[in-house]
């Protein structure tokens, strides 16, 4: 059979979920992908990430090389002009011109510039594009106010944006009141004072009549009331138009509002185009949400299958932060539909605002709008979605809660048929489907239904659905660290630190029982050795070791063990650099730089690490603690000191925060980087801790991690003071240290934490807890305690006893076989020995004691 | 032919408690452990038949249920102190010796087979 040739015009968010639904359908076509953009797809979204450091690369849902390997045909930057629909074919602006059976519109919309004299000036701008964004922090850097015209939803995020590039903000609207789209005027209003707490201006009911040069200031604006507002940039933001040139051009129906018409199955008026995303106008509307695009892309790729499903239009219902403020608007926020009911909650005090409307029985939910407290939201928005038959008082939904007025909607109220996440519209029924299929934690739910991997917003109800449907199978997560200890880590933790208890063995004969194993033991010495800092091989502690940290080494495949000192922020001088290399060379240690800045000589026998560590010691070298759960490397960039670049010492830094937490030990291991700017060369954004230079000070981000499952650390706080930096570092550490699970990476860690990176800025920044002293002095315990763990080892005769292959014998592994490789030695294969022995049937081992010093 | 005798090894205050030592008795590795708890000393193979490496002897001791077991440092199975059995994986089991302490000294059992 012929493959069809499916032709997408546009690569936004919509346009590459249609490509990414239509390959997984393993359908006989042919996809080509024409962006007008030079960039594939990425998250619009999430588009005003870039300005907190995500890269374009971060924000990217697909690339070219992931296109090629599913056998897309993609193009980029280099808009279709152009369709002849008689012939079937688009014509490109650079003049290709391309085939096609099906053709999918999906060139979404841009932002509408009012016909304001002035409005083409240097300095006036749109917020829809990387481009976009990337001209206005280039443009910021040159300004002191930045003006955004349109106080809708993307008005709003584009002024939070300006006031965190630093400018004085305002906001321009024409209505009297902001989002009143989503909004009645009485949460406008409450809006209005919200964010002009904040720091930004807001002038609603105001028109625009002139943009001019300015006199202090770049521009000038001049309204039609007379009065005047001088900036630096203006950033329009006044509402969308879609993209519908092509269509109307091509003689395809427009809707009288602009956008492309399209019918139950995504179809304009020619069989054989589909429109899709925020060019489409379904019933005479455009939605201007990313989920509802979705829909019409699944709706439209199902209708080259024997399946089709119709598009039914989608709810438009958001939730939001807009400049620090929670936001909410369900179903009729307004009150449009007749002989509706309306309850209205406000309070001024706490600036809360809330309006709910509901059918002219009572019985059920129509809309509704809140500002300042969100927390309702996602209870309301199942009551309204799923058309739940409210309770006797519908205001009692609104009230703040008295103790015990349980009016709110349980997750396990929601029916199955329930849309939990809209973005990826997953149901309830697909939650209970994934743990019924071996789910167990609400990350494993999330990577199999995709639920909270949009626009994030769904992740509370995510939880409670998640937490519920486990409780309810029993499932009950149970936290006891093993068969010994009936408690979590976090409970073993308080109670070690609450009763000052010392060993394993105390806790074992109080709290515990049986005779201790291979989980319990390794994280009890690690917790112990967080809070009291004895050497990790005292003898007391000794049986709690894990398989490296009995020998301070990282024991390899064939039982030897590598050797990893610490070098701290990866500057080293040459001479140490020589001592490394005579170290390696005298014991014939297979040498390699790490991924973590430092050097790794491997195949150490346990005999040989104190005579090999004695050198290091004395050539000033330290652990370099490869072996612990423990803080690992501090990487870092070369930064002011050489790099034309680098605006504050970033091997400074670094080495000053390896040499602080060194050595403390903790849940899971830690890993740092500082890099002198923002270009990031010690890929800062992938650590446990990332600090970035700024003119200012330090960006601080957290719980970023590489490894299996990459995550890419989240802003914490900027431009902060070394002093303050610090601070922040040792309560997160200490934090992290007393509240993870067992190994669990930092990342895991602030994802499973309940009100995520908020309560932990709340904890750490604010001190909500009230931790913040406490936190700080048990690091500064800790960085008081240090000791190298190597060296003191080598001091102590007793200790040094054990680094001995036989208990009764001076000599090594007799059974250890190599093969050199590239001019250095590694373990032999089971062929490669089964080889040797066959070839030399009384052959031991090859092992010659080698390198003593 | 075999003979069986028992073998001084080193004195018992050279073993640590909870912890295991290895030792060379006629050419072949024997990982001894000193479970604390139990006060039981016990001696098997110090080869790992899944890592393929000699490193039984400094896996952590504990208990499984009633089992009393050394975990593999290099992948974690868990091997009876007593059977030498590998819990995860009944194909594996490691060979036991009878141990002994006698006058602060450890010895061993272990068949010689006499060849040559
Ligand atoms: C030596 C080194 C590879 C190399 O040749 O470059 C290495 C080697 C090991 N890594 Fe690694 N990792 C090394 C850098 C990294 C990096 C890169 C980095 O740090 O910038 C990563 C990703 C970054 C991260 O951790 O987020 C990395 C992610 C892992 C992971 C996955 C962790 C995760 O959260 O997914 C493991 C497994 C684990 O820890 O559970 C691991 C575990 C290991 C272990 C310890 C496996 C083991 O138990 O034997 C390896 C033994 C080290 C040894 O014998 O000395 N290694 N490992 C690197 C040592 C760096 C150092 O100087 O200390
Ligand atoms: C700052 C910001 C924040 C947002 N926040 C949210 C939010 O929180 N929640 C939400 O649901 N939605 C949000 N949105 C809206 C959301 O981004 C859009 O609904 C979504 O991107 C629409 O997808 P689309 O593919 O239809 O259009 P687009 O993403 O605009 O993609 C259309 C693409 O087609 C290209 N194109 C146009 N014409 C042509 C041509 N002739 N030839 C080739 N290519 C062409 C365009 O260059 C563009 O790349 C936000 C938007 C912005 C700008
Ligand atoms: S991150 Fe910046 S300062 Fe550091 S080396 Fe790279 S360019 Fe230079
Ligand atoms: S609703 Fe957007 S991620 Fe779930």
């Amino acid at each position: 059979m012929k493959k069809q040739k499916v032709l997408v015009i546009g690569n936004g968010m919509v346009g590459h979920h249609y490509v990414e639904q239509l390959s997984s359908a393993n359908l006989p076509v042919e996809i080509t992908v024409i962006g007008g953009e030079t960039r594939p797809a990425y998250d619009r979204v999430h588009l005003s990430d870039f300005f907190a450091g995500r890269k374009p690369e971060d924000l990217a849902l697909t690339t070219r090389d992931h296109y090629h390997q599913i056998g897309v045909d993609a193009h980029f930057g280099d808009p279709v002009v152009n369709i002849e629909r008689d012939t079937q074919k688009v014509i490109t602006k650079g003049g290709q011109i391309f085939h096609y059976d099906k053709l999918v519109l999906a060139t979404g919309s841009y932002p509408f510039i009012p016909p304001v004299p002035g409005a083409a000036l240097p300095g006036c701008m749109t917020y829809r594009t990387i481009d976009d964004l990337g001209e206005i922090r280039a443009e910021a850097k040159s300004s002191k106010i930045g003006v955004v015209v349109g106080g809708g939803l993307l008005g709003l995020e584009a002024a939070n944006a300006l006031k965190n590039l630093g400018l004085e903000t305002h906001v321009v609207e024409f209505a009297p009141q902001l989002m009143g789209v989503q909004l009645d005027s009485g949460g406008g209003e409450m809006l209005s004072r919200k964010i002009e707490a904040l720091g930004v201006k807001v002038h609603t009911g105001k028109a625009t009549q002139t943009i001019k040069k300015g006199n202090n200031t770049r521009l000038r604006m001049n309204f039609t009331d007379g009065q005047t507002l001088e900036t630096d940039l203006i950033v329009f933001s006044a509402g969308i138009r879609p993209y519908d040139q092509l269509a109307r051009d091509a003689d395809l129906k427009v809707s009288e509002r602009g956008g492309i018409e399209i019918d139950f199955n995504c179809r304009t008026r020619d069989t054989n185009i589909y429109a899709i995303g925020e060019c489409a106008s379904f019933g005479g509307k455009i939605f201007g949400l990313v989920a509802p695009g979705y829909r019409m892309a699944e709706a439209a790729v199902s209708q080259l299958t024997d399946k089709p499903i119709p598009f039914q239009g989608a709810d438009m219902s958001t939730k939001l932060k807009l400049l620090g403020v929670d936001v909410g608007s369900i179903g009729d926020a307004l009150g449009k539909t007749p002989g509706c009911i309306a309850y209205t909650f406000s309070d001024q005090r706490a600036e809360v605002y809330k309006r709910l409307i509901v059918s002219n029985d009572g019985k059920f939910i129509l809309g509704a709008v809140l500002v300042g407290d969100c927390s309702d939201y996602d209870s309301l928005l199942q009551f309204y979605l799923n058309s739940i038959e409210l309770p006797g008082n519908p205001e009692s939904l609104i009230l703040p809660a008295k103790d015990n007025t349980a009016s709110l909607l349980g997750a396990s109220a929601l029916p199955d048929s329930a849309i939990i996440c809209s973005c990826h519209n997953v149901s309830k029924g697909a939650i209970i489907g994934a743990l019924d299929a071996g789910c167990c934690t609400l990350g494993d739910v999330k990577s199999a239904t995709a639920a909270s991997s949009g626009c994030g917003g769904c992740a509370s109800l995510l939880k409670n659905v998640v937490d519920e449907e486990m409780a309810a199978r029993g499932m009950e997560v149970n936290s006891a660290l093993c068969e010994h200890f009936n408690y979590s880590r976090q409970e073993l933790f308080d109670i070690l630190r609450s009763k000052e208890i010392l060993t394993f063995q105390q806790l074992l004969d109080e709290h515990g029982k049986g005779h201790g194993c291979d989980i319990c033991k390794p994280v009890i010495g690690s917790m112990l050795a967080s809070l009291w800092n004895e050497h990790v091989l005292e003898k007391k502690h000794l049986g709690l070791q894990d398989t490296n940290d009995i020998y301070l080494g990282n024991m390899q495949k064939d039982g030897t063990y590598s050797v990893v000192p610490r070098v701290p922020g990866g500057e080293i001088t040459p001479e140490k650099l020589i001592v490394l290399g005579e170290v390696a060379r005298d014991f014939n240690l297979y040498t390699k730089i790490t991924g973590g800045q430092r050097i790794d000589l491997f195949g150490a026998q346990l005999h040989e690490l104190p005579s090999i560590w004695r050198r290091l010691v004395n050539a000033g070298f330290e652990t370099g603690h490869a072996y612990g759960k423990a803080m690992r490397t501090v990487k870092s960039c070369v930064g002011s000191s050489w790099c034309r670049y680098g605006v504050q010492d970033s091997v400074g830094m670094a080495i000053r925060v390896e040499t602080r937490y060194r050595g403390i030990r903790s849940p899971h291991k830690i890993k740092l980087a500082v890099s002198g700017c923002t270009r990031e060369c010690a890929e800062a954004q992938s650590k446990d801790i990332g600090i970035i230079a700024t003119e200012n000070g330090w960006n601080l981000y957290v719980c970023g991690n590489g490894g299996m499952r990459p995550r890419h650390a989240d802003l914490f706080a900027t431009d902060l003071d070394d002093e303050t930096l610090i601070r922040y570092i040792d309560r997160l550490l200490m934090f992290y240290i007393r509240t993870a699970d067992r190994l669990q990476r930092s990342s895991v860690w602030l994802e499973n934490m309940d009100g995520g990176l908020d309560y932990l800025k709340a904890v750490i920044i604010e001190d909500k807890l009230g931790l913040g002293e406490e936190l700080e002095s048990q690091m500064a315990y800790l960085v008081d305690t240090y000791q190298c763990e190597w060296k003191t080892t080598l001091e102590d005769p007793e200790k040094l006893k054990r680094f001995r292959h036989f208990i009764n014998e001076e000599i090594g592994d007799d059974q250890l076989d190599y093969v050199q490789e590239r001019g250095q030695r590694r373990p032999a294969t089971a062929l490669e020995r089964k080889h040797h022995k066959e070839s030399n049937p009384h052959r031991i081992a090859i092992t010659e004691l080698s390198g003593r010093s | 032919m075999a003979r069986e005798d028992w073998t001084y090894v080193c004195e018992v205050d050279e073993l640590i408690p909870d912890t295991g030592a290895c030792a060379l008795v006629n050419n072949e590795q024997v990982a001894i452990f000193w479970e604390k708890k139990s006060n039981q000393l016990f001696a098997l193979s110090n080869f790992d038949p899944v890592g393929l490496a000699n490193v039984i002897s400094r896996g952590i001791l504990g208990s499984l249920g009633e089992e009393l077991v050394v975990a593999s440092p290099l992948y974690k199975q868990h091997f009876s102190l007593v059977t030498g059995q590998c819990i995860e994986d009944p194909q594996y089991c490691l060979k036991t010796y009878p141990v002994r302490r006698i006058d602060g000294k450890v010895q061993l059992k272990i068949s010689k087979i006499i060849a040559r």
